[in-house]
């Protein structure tokens, strides 16, 4: 593709990632609502669709507060943080062969280090708010964020033992004969666990954990910038989808169809996916997380390492 | 592999798109919001309670720990990424240094788990934990 349509593609992408993730708070409420034997939001437009721009609109129009107290400068910056990061990680996801916006050979690096930025965003908030549920939020949330980084990187070297790149596109590509999530299950359920505590959600959203921080780091936020935590939070949740189907789940492979759909009908169910978790699974305790991640993932991830590497080279000669 | 380097551009402009866009969420909900001043606004939400002292708390030191633990298992995973990028071409010679590099490193954990470090929330720390304690 020339630069041109990569640039026009790039900003259909923005538009594409912000309103499904506004779409995403809808359809969610409406999934938890069917898997709970409920309505949800079904009153505005066709299936309560426009509930979407009814939020939208109410968001905008409500106080934009900046707490006297607060760390102003910080205060607003933390909010952007998240919603940029996670943003710019789209920009490495292979959408089909040549839809993408940059096919750099440290593709999953970038993504990586995109993710572990989003953790500034929390702490940052956490602390500007000068408030002491957000200052406990951010601080819990920041070693949630920090110990599953670990593992998490970890748990993608199998995958790139396999396929001998950093490079999402060759990733895909090495998957023509056999997708990753048979010989590394290990690594897909690690990678799972991990990117449902990055992206602190239920039922690993002890940084918000409203039963007793009331809500965490952004108790003191409102409005718009409240409205950005939610769509950075939507966005990770998007993003690690993404992540997953391209590793695991061969991106853009499949029969008879075009590519670009494979790739979203994947994604499409990895989120159903995260959001029935999130409604059949009880949050667990923050000492219960932190050592299910050091005891129980780290050694199961490096495991993992030893044991692809022995089989893969046994094969190999 | 990809010999020739991608273009820039298409990340740049990306990049400065999503700044817009940030701004622009920021700068319409500044102008669009209401303005109000009841006699609580300015005040520090505590469920309703007046803040008594400081919000700079005392931390747990467990929070310490886990940072420090982060430092030691993070540069840890940085050797391993280069090793899993190289794996076949280091073959057998690779396999067995790393295995011996993860087997120091495991020997690292076990310890911290045998010591109580990775127990959130202990209280007793003094040496291995006793029999019968969770």
């Amino acid at each position: 593709m020339s630069d041109l349509n990569t640039i026009i593609f790039g900003l259909v992408l923005i538009g594409g990632a912000v309103g499904g993730a506004a779409v995403l708070t809808w359809f969610e409420r409406r999934l938890l609502g069917i898997w709970q034997d409920r309505l949800g939001p079904n009153r505005l437009g066709p299936f309560g669709i426009l509930q979407v721009l009814a939020d939208m609109l109410k968001l905008l129009s409500k106080d934009d507060w900046v707490p006297p107290f607060a760390d102003k400068v910080v205060f607003v910056f933390a909010p952007t943080a998240i919603v940029v990061a996670m943003l710019l990680g789209f920009a490495v996801v292979p959408f089909s062969p040549d839809l993408m916006i940059i096919d750099i050979n440290i593709g999953l690096l970038f993504f990586l280090g995109m993710t572990s930025l989003a953790v500034y965003s929390v702490l940052l908030g956490g602390l500007a708010s000068n408030n002491k549920y957000a200052l406990l939020g951010g601080l819990r949330s920041a070693a949630q964020m920090v110990s599953y980084e670990v593992f998490m990187g970890l748990s993608l070297m199998g995958v790139v033992m396999l396929s001998g790149s950093f490079s999402l596109r060759d990733i895909v590509e090495a998957q023509s004969d056999m997708w990753f999530f048979i010989p590394q299950f290990l690594g897909l359920y690690v990678f799972l666990i991990a990117g449902i505590a990055e992206s602190h959600r239920l039922p690993f959203d002890l940084p918000e954990a409203e039963h007793e921080l009331t809500a965490g780091f952004h108790t003191e936020y409102g409005g718009m910038k409240f409205a950005m935590f939610m769509l950075g939070e939507y966005l990770g949740l998007m993003l690690i989808s993404c992540m997953i189907v391209t590793l695991f789940f061969g991106g853009w492979l499949g029969p008879w169809l075009p590519p670009v759909v494979w790739f979203f009908l994947k994604v499409f169910i990895v989120i159903c996916f995260f959001i029935l978790l999130r409604c059949a699974i009880p949050r667990p305790r923050y000492d219960q997380l932190m050592s299910l991640g050091w005891k129980y993932m780290l050694p199961l991830a490096l495991l993992n390492l030893l044991v692809t590497g022995a089989i893969a080279l046994s094969m190999e000669g | 592999m990809n010999e020739a380097t991608p273009s820039l551009w298409p990340l740049l402009v990306y990049f400065f798109a999503v700044l817009l866009l940030v701004a622009t969420m920021l700068g319409l909900s500044f102008i669009l919001g209401q303005r109000r001043g009841n006699k609580a606004t300015n005040m520090p939400f505590e469920s309703g309670v007046l803040s008594v002292g400081s919000p700079q708390i005392h931390m747990s030191a467990e929070f310490y720990l886990i940072a420090i633990f982060f430092v030691i298992f993070d540069l840890e995973t940085v050797f391993i990424f280069a090793w899993a990028v190289a794996f076949f071409e280091l073959s057998w010679a690779g396999f067995i240094a790393i295995s011996v590099f993860i087997f120091v490193l495991a020997v690292a954990l076990i310890y911290e788990l045998r010591s109580g470090a990775l127990d959130w929330g202990l209280k007793t720390r003094t040496g291995l934990r006793q029999k019968g304690q969770r």
